[in-house]
């Protein structure tokens, strides 16, 4: 038994249910959530290098046999996504705590706020573990369930609109999720993924089809797919901002994970998948489309967002080892540098009073320091080199023009098209925020909401977490070397099961120190 | 596990079709219904993916072999659980809804409106020239 396992989804729960006896206790209650998140983070730097060197690490819940229990798996991909997910959750929390502490309206949500949040981790942590379709289903469940009190925790006419749009979709894919399940148990007697990998390859063609097809569709709207997207830039920029951050780049790359994971290990192909393909032409083209056309800043990285899904479909959708390198490295840097981009979109939003793009100017004299912030993580996201952008795009250009067949020179092409575009809407966004003559609140007139003038400084844990954020991208470019050899290793393991299957169905391993 | 009972079949197809298309209704209240009837509608799914109805599985009270599978029925329990818990959150955000804008309609898309009003701006002017 390998008890690490289950700390990065114990842990928060337990501190979820701590949170909401002692929120009471000021200074406890504000303590309690970093304390943990830093404890996760030791775990899941644990298990990658455990992972990493002993192959994947399994504990079965309650030693039950295996097919029957709950098992928890902590391979390559898996600890890897765990490590830099829990960075952005630390980050994000102690932006948060930042501005409850200096934005006396936020007081009133704490008794909430804490353990939804910490739940909301515990579920992203438990996604990434999960060994078996349903036990991904309570994870990706108890994640939602936390988003949606996030997301209209300070409720306005604005947040509870969009709240509905986001709960009843993201409920309807959870609910087909359910029937997935009950299909794929139908049909093989069994819900863990590594007995399904042996057992799914013996059924009818059609069936296999069908279900692969329904599994696509219920990750296709978590990960805001085109046409499944349309929820995602109508709910996430209504949220509180620390929340939006957290949502864009953790809920969406769970989607994609758990698409990674089943494809990869339920419908292996032996070569590149064609509808995905054009799925992810199409993820790509909308999606920069609508960013390009927005005027309000977090809805255009909104639009952003589901467009750079599109590369990570096309990573998977390769079916080769170094697609799904690239899809990997691709995560990585995604989740670092949108949830950097969203904080620093927060601070400008509240610098500035206002989100409309065309109402801000003139920053970059009153704020240097955000414009820097605001720069490093745009580049990044654009593609330029040497930032993780860079790294990561050419190693899924590389992966699609080794591909060789019309389709893959296709989405060679739209994804390089697509970088372009991206650059070119932030850097339109950078000449209307930050040239300029100064404008709006940044310009010393009286700003809409007196909370919003205050100086987004009265609090060093903003840009501190901010900074923080923006550092680890820039850190995912310079150790873009070793992360490169790991990505590698995770996607042979994807590409190659065995290790996987016999890891978890091998009975109990002894492993960990 | 090749077993198909016409008459569950018929019930989960019913409760999908249902469902869904409530929905897509405007209402708030007929969504929160239809999630409501959705929600049934793959909790039986569940059971039915367990094959037929057999003893209760309790050690003791019946053969293994005459056992039905308790496995789909807890998976059902957990489904049950969480639908239901959304269920009230869905009740109550629509509550909150209806305590904002004083009605529980689906908003219009408001980029969708401003299209409209723009190509119905275009209109006019084409015919007032």
């Amino acid at each position: 038994m390998n008890v690490l396992l289950a700390v990065p989804v114990l842990l928060p729960v337990l501190a979820a249910g701590s949170a909401m006896v002692l929120a009471r206790f000021r200074l406890t209650s504000l303590l309690l959530g970093p304390v943990i998140l830093l404890a996760v983070l030791g775990t899941a730097i644990a298990l990658l290098v455990l992972a990493d060197q002993h192959g994947p690490l399994v504990v079965q819940v309650g030693d039950w046999p295996v097919p029957i229990g709950i098992t928890l798996v902590a391979d390559r991909l898996s600890a890897l996504l765990l490590v830099v997910s829990t960075v952005v959750t630390l980050a994000v929390l102690l932006f948060a705590l930042g501005q409850r502490v200096t934005e006396t309206r936020y007081r009133v949500f704490v008794p909430v706020f804490h353990p939804s949040y910490l739940l909301l981790v515990a579920g992203i942590n438990l996604a990434f573990l999960a060994g078996d379709l349903f036990n991904l289903f309570v994870a990706i469940e108890m994640m939602l369930a936390a988003s949606y009190v996030l997301i209209t925790l300070d409720p306005t006419t604005v947040r509870v609109i969009a709240g509905m749009t986001y709960t009843v979709s993201s409920l309807t894919s959870s609910l087909l999720f359910l029937t997935a399940i009950g299909l794929v148990y139908a049909a093989t007697g069994t819900v863990n993924l590594a007995d399904l990998s042996a057992k799914l390859a013996a059924l009818p063609v059609g069936l296999r089809a069908a279900l692969a097809l329904l599994l696509l569709v219920v990750f296709g709207i978590k990960a805001a797919m085109v046409p499944l997207h349309f929820w995602l830039p109508d709910s996430y920029p209504t949220a509180p901002a620390p929340i939006t951050a957290v949502l864009a780049a953790l809920l969406t790359k769970v989607g994609v994970y758990a698409m990674l994971r089943t494809q990869t290990l339920l419908f292996p192909r032996p070569d590149f998948w064609p509808l995905l393909l054009v799925l992810a032409l199409a993820t790509m083209a909308v999606g920069i489309m609508g960013a390009i056309a927005q005027d309000d800043i977090n809805r255009m990285l909104s639009f952003i967002l589901v467009s750079h899904i599109g590369f990570l479909l096309l990573g998977l959708a390769l079916f080769n080892v170094a697609g799904l390198t690239g899809a990997i490295l691709y995560m990585i840097h995604h989740i670092t540098a949108l949830a950097a981009m969203f904080l620093v979109s927060a601070l400008i939003v509240w610098r500035a009073g206002t989100s409309a793009m065309r109402e801000m100017g003139g920053l970059v004299r009153t704020d240097p320091g955000l414009a820097a912030l605001f720069s490093l993580p745009a580049m990044s996201l654009a593609g330029l080199p040497p930032l993780s952008g860079f790294v990561a795009k050419f190693a899924l250009l590389r992966a699609s023009v080794d591909a060789a067949a019309v389709l893959t020179y296709t989405l060679a092409v739209a994804a390089v098209l697509t970088s372009l575009l991206t650059l070119y809407a932030l850097g339109r966004a950078w000449s209307r925020i930050f040239w300029g003559e100064p404008r709006g609140a940044s310009a010393g007139r009286e700003a809409p909401d007196k909370l919003k003038a205050r100086t987004w400084m009265s609090s060093p844990l903003l840009p501190g977490a901010t900074a923080v954020l923006v550092a680890s991208g820039v850190l995912v470019a310079v150790l873009a070397g070793p992360l490169t050899g790991l990505s590698q290793r995770a996607a042979a393991d994807l590409a190659n099961p065995q290790q996987y299957r016999s890891a978890v169905l091998g009975g109990e391993r002894d492993g960990g120190p | 596990m090749s077993y198909l009972d016409l008459t569950m079949a018929v019930a989960v197809a019913g409760l999908y079709a249902v469902g869904f298309l409530l929905l897509l209704e405007r209402s708030l209240m007929r969504v929160v219904l239809g999630f409501i009837v959705l929600g049934h509608g793959t909790n039986l799914l569940l059971l039915v993916a367990g094959g037929p109805p057999g003893a209760v599985p309790i050690l003791g009270l019946a053969e293994p072999a005459a056992m039905a599978d308790p496995l789909p029925q807890a998976m059902a329990l957990t489904a049950i659980v969480i639908t239901f818990g959304l269920t009230t959150f869905l009740l109550a955000l629509a509550y909150r809804s209806w305590t904002f804008t004083g009605h529980d309609e689906v908003r219009d898309d408001i980029e969708d409106r401003r299209l409209e009003s723009a190509e119905h701006r275009r209109q006019r002017e084409r015919e007032l020239a």
